[in-house]
């Protein structure tokens, strides 16, 4: 069987890369150019270790972005004769390698790591987008007001932040769960959030003046309805927007999981916050509480929500690989990181090499967050 | 003081209750124990058998009803019987929980020094080369979840070096046996321990009294261990307790990839042969375990701080 | 000049290394400190002062960095000694003193251990030995009980009980030389004034010399025989105190002095003379003198041409300064400027406070919560009234109750019981989102902490901006923008700082703004909270300044509360002075800084520290520390410090309220009569 050394293997995965590292080089090029202009992400241009967590997270989003250029195969094709190949084994009849060699099933493991940076880099940031729209919405309340609508709150944060998530998992995205209607109320409640949110965003700021407020809110709640029918209920009545049963319920499940987490940090830097003189401020020239907590609180608390969000949106992919590695909620076919772990782990005795895309993949992308969220939260301390 | 740990056991009791009622909604959902019924009675059977069945078995009773009486049994330490290995759950679950103890037993007793010092050592000179290098080596640590670094150290030292087995088999305390499962564990909450160590001990260097204590002509050496360790080490200290929870889902990760058959295994198991009695137990044990940790934290930091010893 | 030299400090220059330059923190200072001496370190806020004394420890953090110069303590250059030699000397040979005594002390460690360190350290006596020192340290130091002191946890003392541990630390091992960085900035002026007496005593007592930093001249006159004034990272003037105090040769101290509010200036016959300007940043000094550009003497190319040395004003003398202009200037020039200011007579009432009360319920254990509850009482039956135009100082120290009292008549806080009146409808109950949209542009507020006082994610223009939609002015955006510029305007910035964000403005020009947020809806009543307090002595001036014009352009009625008696003086029409909750006195400006006092009243103006060689005062320094608002003494609220506490009376029946003269009132059980023969507290030195 025709067979490639490993320099020509990397020589390949360069060139294929082609869209990612043109994409990086305009990136930073233009990102260098403006940084005075950029306030934290252009100070990350004088702290190393941040900007190499930017460049991580960036190049796994223009992979993402360019998959299709970028894989040599397609990700769901298989084929008999080249089962759990090495690297560099080349298809014969195409004339392509397999450059990181094939699973079980004759698959490139290549392509399906490109592929699967697709679905971890959509699902991971939108799940901890919600999570972190539905912590701000309960969070800003729960340390602004506080009394009774707080206790009751933290008592139900600390509820779900006691379960073991392993156990939450198998308890939310067990295969009954899917046939019960339960996934589609928990996401239907969640999806509310974003709507209420930008709601209570319009409202507070607008609310003296209805020539503007009236015109925003129907835009909001039209589009808001569409989305949310599609997304929760999947029944959006012109057809475009649907989201596969699997991965709603998946998604339910990391937002039911992460969303007190960010709860309870934006309840503390609330009560932080809410102390300022500022507030009160805001408070003797008769502002009312949605303003004060919208437009005076939250917008102080952004620098440690920031650096947060980045850690976060690495939890939540290491909570999607556990799903897959668990065989939990994805389907079997799924090229996304934690499932091609799980199909590939039993072979490393007979090819070690089957598993290292998929967990280098995961491993360096979570990396690349937590570099970047290192290196804000120090330049946010330096200013 | 026993007001509050008398209030925080009322307040521990009570989302002992909620959350075992949870995990009774969730497990007992419809499509659950349908299964349950075609795989105990009879695997073709219609639709109207099944409905008997669970009429017969008391599920169609109203949920609070059943919930009730799972919990009359389960407080006077019965836990119901375990369809899947046919004998009573308690003999099922408790050897697989010491198990589990032995585990977790040494993956703490090398994690919580090693991460401490590193902490400790990175905090103490803010910015310094040692602290750079350890702040790496534990981002580093934390980005690695325990399914990825379990699979390169098996493939690294079992396939490669040859050094040890990719299984663990329970119950048997050897070296080679533990080596994997344990380095895996340790090596994902030392990065996490040690990072928070750090924070608060970077905090801590920074205070003015350990300025004063400088001052007061004190060598460097002895301001860190007089005076900052144990301010440095209130915080750490919960962390470790809170951690409980996330330290519980390594392990049942680490047990499935090296089979071994602990508590984190049987919760799996449990759950994929829809063993009903058994998941339920499982849950309610690690709830139990977590929040007896929380409420150890919540007392063990009111001690260590004289702030709140004392007011 | 037999003296021994304790402290010899030559050329040093102190530089921060940042990222991207090093910031030179201190250039070219000497000073030298002989035995017995105390120099007092005069400085604003970044002019090098605190990292002096820093410097003097070799203890600049990670990095601070001396890049020139030698210290030398008794003959030895420090920059030779090695680290163990340090150790031996801080703490043993020179000890330091710091700003926030709760801070410097290790909260998780007993006092015990704590003090017994030093001697243990340093000279290596037994426990019993250490005990035994530090309990008579404790006496020293006027800490009575002091077995139970030194069982206690910091958290457990009073402020005033934490600086005078951290003293009795520092005197442990009787050090030659002692570094105070602004010991008492953090505490209330009674127990202020408690701790320089202590210092002032102890420092002749043991035969320390002191180095006393600060950026209060009136507490360096009173506590020290000699004086360094620095600007901006220089020595600007140093030499004997009075001598300088006297024969000023140089314009940035002289300036210093004129905008500090001594007795006998008031905001109508004697304003203030502000310095222009604000303080250069570090890497933004300008060539030649750093004064300079505030200068009002500067003259191109003489002052801004090359560095300028210090040197003696005339041969021989160890006065020296640094001013090049030194026999051009005129100095025993008077103060020039005149007031148009007129005395407000005005008896239109806008405020009317009735017998106004707040308590608040708390927790008796905030953590481990329990049934016990307490009662603060925050407010006790205040009745005082406020007329249009004119300035009512509300006086006290910090639990007193004053910004209570501000925050009902905000409506941030619901009053207990009794009535605000103002324009004479009770507004005490109607929480600031119920008032109608004039009633809240009527009532502002002037914040304390510029720093926190403007939202730091807006502009500067849409947080005045959206202040004026709030309350309602101007139809359309055009309109508002068009007020926003008369408002900056008014308060003298130029249009172009709308754009700005917080972070870009200096202290006094936030409190600008803050000023221009407050009078944004033409305000009726302002309250100002300390607005002046946080901010530099040189800009504290112009901005008082120019809220007095602001106040008397839009005719409105001030609240002023404050600590500092000397501002209240100067910016007053009338004063009401509160202790723990209740008015302990209310009267005229006049009536209320001369006899007969309230003895609170009386103990406040002798507590502030004077920058006059020429006025001596009546020192009256009160006992013990403020209670707790929890548990207030019975009778009498200040029995418990009062010097001319009555036992049996005072600690049992509540005083009754005497009027003195025509609103003057004080309540206290001493008959006014007998108050009024303690005499005043201020008399002018006889020479």
């Amino acid at each position: 069987m025709e067979t490639i050394n490993s320099i020509e293997i990397w020589q390949i995965f360069f060139m294929r890369l082609w869209p990612a590292w043109v994409a990086l080089a305009i990136t930073f090029s233009v990102a260098y150019r403006f940084k005075k202009n950029l306030g934290a992400i252009g100070h990350l241009f004088d702290n190393p270790v941040g900007l190499i967590g930017l460049f991580i997270v960036l190049f796994w989003i223009y992979a993402a972005i360019f998959a299709d250029l970028i894989a040599l195969f397609d990700p769901l094709e298989q084929s008999g004769l080249y089962r759990r190949k090495p690297p560099g084994t080349v298809n014969s009849s195409l004339g392509i390698p397999y450059i990181f060699g094939t699973d079980t099933l004759g698959r490139d493991l290549f392509s399906r790591m490109i592929y699967g940076s697709q679905i971890v880099l959509l699902i991971a940031p939108a799940a901890s987008l919600v999570a972190y729209v539905v912590g701000i919405t309960l969070g800003l309340p729960a340390g602004y007001i506080g009394g009774k609508f707080d206790t009751v709150l933290s008592f139900l944060a600390n509820l779900v932040l006691a379960f073991p998530v392993i156990l939450l998992f198998y308890l939310l995205v067990a295969p009954g769960i899917r046939e019960t209607i339960l996934p589609n109320i928990m996401a239907g409640v969640f999806f509310l959030f974003p709507i209420a949110f930008a709601v209570l965003i319009v409202y507070s700021r607008f609310s003296d003046r209805p020539n503007v407020l009236y015109p925003s809110l129907a835009v909001i709640f039209i589009i808001g309805a569409w989305l949310y029918l599609g997304l929760a209920f999947n029944s959006d009545p012109l057809g475009l927007v649907s989201i596969d049963p699997n991965e709603l319920n998946i998604f339910a499940a990391v937002v039911f999981a992460t969303s007190p987490g960010v709860f309870r940090l934006v309840r503390g830097l609330t009560m932080d916050i809410k102390t300022r003189d500022y507030v009160s401020a805001a408070m003797t020239r008769g502002e009312g509480r949605l303003f004060i907590m919208i437009w005076e609180i939250l917008p102080n608390a952004r620098g440690p929500l920031i650096v947060d969000s980045c850690l976060r949106i690495g939890y939540v992919t290491i909570l999607l690989g556990t799903l897959g590695f668990f065989g939990l909620g994805m389907e079997p076919e799924s090229p996304d990181w934690g499932s091609m772990i799980n199909q590939t782990r039993s072979y490393i005795r007979l090819v070690p090499t089957i598993v290292l895309p998929p967990t280098l993949a995961l491993a360096s992308f979570v990396l690349g967050l937590n570099l970047l969220a290192d290196g804000l939260r120090e330049e946010s301390v330096k200013d | 003081m026993l007001v509050f740990i008398f209030k925080r056991i009322i307040v521990l009791f009570l989302t002992m209750i909620c959350l075992s009622f949870i995990v009774f909604t969730l497990v007992t959902i419809e499509p659950n124990l349908k299964k349950l019924a075609l795989n105990q009675a009879n695997m073709r059977m219609e639709e109207a058998a099944v409905q008997s069945w669970l009429e017969k078995h008391g599920y169609k009773r109203p949920l609070l009803v059943q919930y009730g009486e799972w919990l009359g049994n389960a407080v006077t330490g019965d836990f119901g019987y375990s369809t899947h290995f046919r004998k009573p759950v308690n003999e099922v679950i408790w050897p697989k929980v010491g198990h589990t103890g032995i585990l977790m037993f040494w993956v703490l007793i090398i994690t919580i020094p090693i991460s401490l010092f590193i902490g400790v050592l990175s905090g103490m000179r803010e910015g310094s080369k040692t602290d750079r290098t350890l702040s790496i080596f534990s981002i580093i640590t934390t980005s690695v979840p325990q399914y990825v670094s379990g699979i390169l150290f098996t493939i690294i030292l079992s396939s490669w070096l040859g050094l040890f087995k990719g299984v663990a088999k329970a119950g048997n305390i050897t070296f080679e046996n533990f080596a994997l499962p344990v380095l895996t564990i340790v090596v994902y909450d030392i990065g996490y321990i040690a990072r928070m160590t750090r924070a608060s001990m970077v905090e801590v260097m920074n205070a003015q009294y350990v300025r004063t204590a400088r001052l007061k002509g004190m060598s460097f050496m002895s301001v860190v261990f007089k005076h900052a360790l144990r301010n440095a080490l209130i915080a750490p200290f919960t962390v470790i307790m809170l951690q409980f929870p996330w330290l519980l889902t390594g392990v049942v990760i680490v047990e499935k990839l090296f089979n071994y058959k602990g508590f984190g295994f049987l919760i799996v198991s449990a759950s994929d042969q829809n063993d009903i009695d058994v998941t339920l137990a499982c849950g309610v044990v690690a709830v139990v375990l977590v929040l007896t940790t929380q409420l150890i934290s919540d007392i063990g930091y009111a001690f260590l701080n004289p702030r709140i010893r004392f007011s | 000049m037999t003296q021994e030299t304790i402290l010899e400090i030559d050329n040093l220059s102190v530089s921060f290394m940042t990222r991207l330059t090093d910031v030179p923190a201190v250039m070219d200072f000497s000073m030298s400190i002989h035995k017995g001496d105390a120099m007092g370190l005069v400085g604003e806020s970044c002019c090098g002062k605190s990292t002096v004394a820093l410097a003097i420890m070799k203890y600049l953090g990670g990095n601070g960095k001396i890049v020139g110069g030698t210290i030398k303590y008794r003959g030895r250059d420090m920059a030779t000694m090695s680290e163990k030699e340090l150790e031996k000397l801080r703490g043993s040979e020179i000890a330091m003193i710091y700003q926030e005594p709760m801070a410097s002390l290790n909260p998780s460690m007993r006092i015990s251990k704590q003090l017994m360190e030093v001697p243990m350290l340093h000279e290596n006596v037994t426990k019993d030995e250490a005990w035994k020192r530090s309990v008579e340290m404790l006496e020293k130091v006027k800490l009575p009980d002091a077995s139970r002191i030194m069982d206690s946890f910091p958290h457990q003392l009073s402020g005033g009980q934490q600086q005078r541990i951290v003293i009795a630390m520092a005197l442990l091992s009787k050090p030659s030389l002692l570094l105070l960085d602004e010991p008492t900035t953090a505490l209330d002026v009674t127990v202020e004034a408690g701790i320089i007496d202590l210092v002032k005593g102890l420092g002749e007592e043991i035969g320390t010399s002191m180095l006393f930093v600060s950026h209060n001249l009136g507490l360096i006159m009173e506590t020290c025989n000699r004086i360094t004034v620095m600007y901006s990272g220089e020595t600007v003037e140093t030499g004997e105190i009075q001598e300088v105090f006297r024969n000023m040769r140089h314009p940035y101290t002289k300036g210093l002095l004129r905008s500090i509010p001594l007795p006998g200036k008031n905001k109508y016959d004697s304003p203030l003379e502000a310095i222009q300007g604000q303080l250069p940043l570090p890497h933004e000094r300008p060539t030649g003198c750093n004064f300079g550009p505030r200068c009002p003497y500067f003259e191109e190319n003489i002052c801004n041409k090359h560095e300028i040395k210090i040197k003696p004003i005339e041969k021989q003398s160890s006065h020296l300064s640094r001013c090049v202009k030194i026999d051009k200037i005129d100095w025993t020039e008077k103060n020039s400027k005149k007031s148009t200011k007129e005395k407000i007579i005005s008896k239109t009432e806008v405020l009317k406070i009735e017998n106004l009360s707040k308590e608040y319920d708390v927790a008796a254990n905030a953590i481990f919560g329990g049934k016990k509850r307490g009662t603060i009482k925050a407010n006790v039956n205040l009745n005082f009234e406020a007329n249009t135009g004119e300035t009512l100082a509300i006086v006290g120290e910090s639990g007193c109750g004053k910004s209570t009292f501000a925050k009902i008549l905000l409506g941030l806080e619901d009053a207990t019981t009794g009535k605000v009146n103002f324009n004479k409808t009770n507004i005490g109950n109607i929480g600031v989102e119920q008032r109608a949209k004039e009633t809240v542009a009527s009532i502002q507020m002037i914040f304390q902490n510029p720093f926190d006082t403007l939202n730091p994610s807006h502009s500067v223009g849409s947080q005045i901006l959206r202040t004026l939609e709030k309350v309602g002015d101007g139809e359309t955006v055009e309109d508002r923008k068009k007020r926003m510029n008369e408002l900056l305007d008014l308060v003298k910035l130029p249009s172009e700082f709308a754009r700005r964000m917080p972070r870009q403005l200096s202290g006094g020009q936030k409190q600008r703004i803050g000023i221009a947020r407050a009078f944004a809806g033409s305000p009726k009543v302002v309250v100002a909270d300390e607005p002046v307090s946080a901010l530099d002595v040189s800009v504290q001036a112009a901005v008082l300044e120019l809220l007095i014009d602001i106040q008397e352009q839009f005719d409105t009625t001030m609240l002023f509360i404050s600590h500092d008696l000397s501002v209240v003086r100067y910016v007053a029409d009338r004063v009401v002075v509160m202790y723990l909750g209740k008015v302990a006195e209310a009267g005229t400006t006049e009536q209320i800084f001369s006899p007969p006092y309230h003895p609170y009243t009386e103990a406040l103006l002798s507590a502030v520290p004077i920058a006059d060689p020429d006025i001596e005062k009546r020192e009256i320094v009160l006992e013990g520390s403020l209670p707790s608002p929890l548990n207030p003494p019975s009778g009498c609220v200040f029995n418990t410090r009062c010097p001319y506490m009555i036992p049996g009376k005072c600690d049992v029946h509540e005083p009754p309220n005497q009027d003195v003269t025509d609103g003057h009132k004080i309540s206290c059980h001493i008959p006014r009569e007998e108050l009024a023969k303690k005499g005043s507290v201020f008399a002018l030195k006889k020479e």
